[in-house]
């Protein structure tokens, strides 16, 4: 945690009593005093001037296609229209069958639309949230690629495209696919009750996504393949792979609260490390902090003096409509996943997006932890992806 | 940083959480597990009537059995068509505190765990939410048992 205060939200507590009166910055998203913050704010970031996290990629590594595939729920929410593919769910297959035919579904889907082949993919990384990363392992078994399971909770999606981005780069692999995949009932099944248990869900609480997203990367080292983005060629330029942050959250169901801190880490670290400011980025979008976590980054990062403006926004908050009764939003490994690459890569074929910041983030717990009485640490990977 | 000041954070960030995170209204979720959790209880008591006028010859013992059965099948089937979830959701523990709170949570762990196998998956599952509320009803039914009974020795 930095330890230099430049203005204090409504809300924020944990700093010390120190700096400005609070009631000039009452509302979150703030006042035109504020403008001017970040840079000067940012020369105070000590902590992470010197930081390894940050990879530059000086090789490109092109994103050449995405694929995603999502639910009914997910289908009928504000981006629905962007995603692929609407799965069809079936009560007779089992839940985690499901996961594994939609994330199988998603990879041939992005497969397809990069024109390459199976035989062409030199690797896949991928992850889920069940046990043992049993989807990502069955799925490279039927499809046949080479294959680097991963697993970082709900930010698997950036560590897979941060790692895929470091191979590339490096000059080992052309063409690699990063997916993830979740399933609200597999999700449940793991981590909570069961599915037709009459329960209440507290009002913080989130919903875990039923999708899978995958997304293409390439050196590219044919010419051609660069042409199919319609003359658009996003970039990975950098990777920030977070640090493990506690700020001894216990409630497994405020995931917002005990991810927060990790997204800000990341993002400070980002931004110290990349020097872009916020304004730079035309989108910096987390994970699935939901509307509830994505207000405390709000009110975390103006302490810290970074104004997160309109142009911030959270995966989990774009996917579920506020009808849609799912509380907080979207959370889950294929909430990031399905976004990115149904809604966002349209948007950057639009060229409406050129600098996007990425920050998957995960709460890293297993239901015995819980139980054990272990606070819920969390992560945030990100990348910044630019045209 | 010190372990004492990650404490301090840690509890200033937890307090900072508490104070924004969303709370549950207590009266609409009060009302809404009275009405429904009194309709269930008048649902009961007219089955106990219906079943009292069928069978007269029956005692009331046998007939407060058959209608508890009645309710906890009602649950059951209720839980199998999805609906028992939504109610649950709905009237908190107006659906959660009668029999068919206990119903519901066999059932649905049952039906969750069907994929694994009837005997590994079901039969094993079926008290993973309820284990606790067998294990702490026979228990303490006992101690009880035994108490009642020391106490008619020494009295009676």
């Amino acid at each position: 945690m930095l330890n230099k205060t430049i203005h204090k939200s409504k809300n924020a507590y944990f700093l010390g009593k120190d700096s400005v009166d609070y009631a000039r910055h009452n509302s979150h998203y703030v006042t035109h005093t504020l403008r001017e913050m970040p840079k000067t704010a940012l020369t105070h970031c000590k902590v992470t001037s010197k930081s390894r996290q940050t990879l530059f990629f000086s090789n490109p590594v092109y994103i050449l296609s995405g694929g995603s595939v999502v639910a009914k729920r997910e289908s009928k929410g504000p981006v629905g229209k962007y995603f692929d593919k609407v799965f069809e769910e079936n009560i007779k297959i089992p839940f985690e069958k499901e996961e594994l035919s939609m994330l199988k579904k998603a990879i041939t889907l992005c497969i397809d639309k990069s024109k390459l082949k199976i035989s062409d993919i030199d690797m896949l990384f991928a992850g889920d949230l069940l046990n043992q990363i049993t989807s990502s392992c069955f799925a490279a078994r039927d499809l046949k690629i080479p294959f680097f399971g991963l697993y970082s909770a709900c930010s698997t999606f950036t560590q897979a495209l941060a790692s895929g981005a470091s191979f590339i780069n490096a000059g080992y692999f052309d063409n690699v696919a990063c997916a993830t995949a979740s399933h609200f009932a597999s999700a449940e099944r793991q981590f909570r009750n069961p599915l037709e248990y009459g329960a209440q869900r507290p009002p913080y609480s989130q919903w875990t996504v039923t999708g899978a997203g995958c997304t293409m990367l390439s050196n590219g080292g044919d010419n051609d393949i660069l042409n199919i983005f319609s003359n658009v060629s996003p970039r990975i330029t950098s990777a920030t792979y977070g640090k493990v942050v506690d700020f001894g959250i216990k409630d497994v169901a405020n995931m917002g609260g005990a991810m927060a801190p990790s997204a800000l880490d990341t993002l400070i670290c980002l931004l110290s490390d990349t020097g872009y400011s916020v304004e730079d980025f035309d989108l910096i979008i987390t994970g699935d902090l939901g509307k509830l976590g994505s207000d405390m980054l709000r009110d975390l990062a103006l302490e810290q003096g970074i104004l997160l403006g309109k142009n911030y926004t959270d995966c989990g908050v774009l996917i579920y409509d506020s009808t849609q009764d799912c509380y907080q939003g979207g959370s889950g490994a294929g909430c990031s996943a399905v976004v990115f690459n149904g809604f966002i890569l349209e948007m950057i074929k639009q060229k409406r997006y050129k600098r996007i910041a990425l920050l998957a983030t995960g709460a890293l717990l297993s239901p015995q932890s819980v139980l054990q009485g272990e606070s819920i640490p969390g992560i945030c990977h990100g990348v910044v992806i630019e045209i | 940083m010190q372990a004492e000041q990650i404490k301090k954070r840690n509890k200033r960030y937890d307090k900072y959480v508490e104070a924004v995170s969303p709370k549950t209204a207590m009266l609409p979720s009060l009302a809404k597990s009275f009405w429904v959790g009194g309709l269930t209880c008048v649902i009961a008591q007219i089955i106990f009537e219906l079943y009292t006028l069928a069978f007269p010859s029956v005692s009331e013992q046998a007939i407060i059995g058959f209608t508890l059965s009645t309710i906890i099948i009602i649950a059951v089937f209720l839980t199998g068509i999805g609906v028992f979830d939504k109610l649950g959701r709905y009237a908190g523990a107006g659906a959660f505190l009668p029999i068919t709170g206990f119903a519901n949570a066999m059932a649905s762990a049952g039906m969750e765990f069907r994929s694994e196998g009837l005997i590994f998956g079901s039969q094993v599952k079926f008290f993973s939410v309820v284990g606790p509320v067998l294990v702490n009803g026979i228990v303490w039914s006992t101690v009880a048992g035994l108490i009642h009974s020391i106490i008619n020795a020494v009295v009676g």
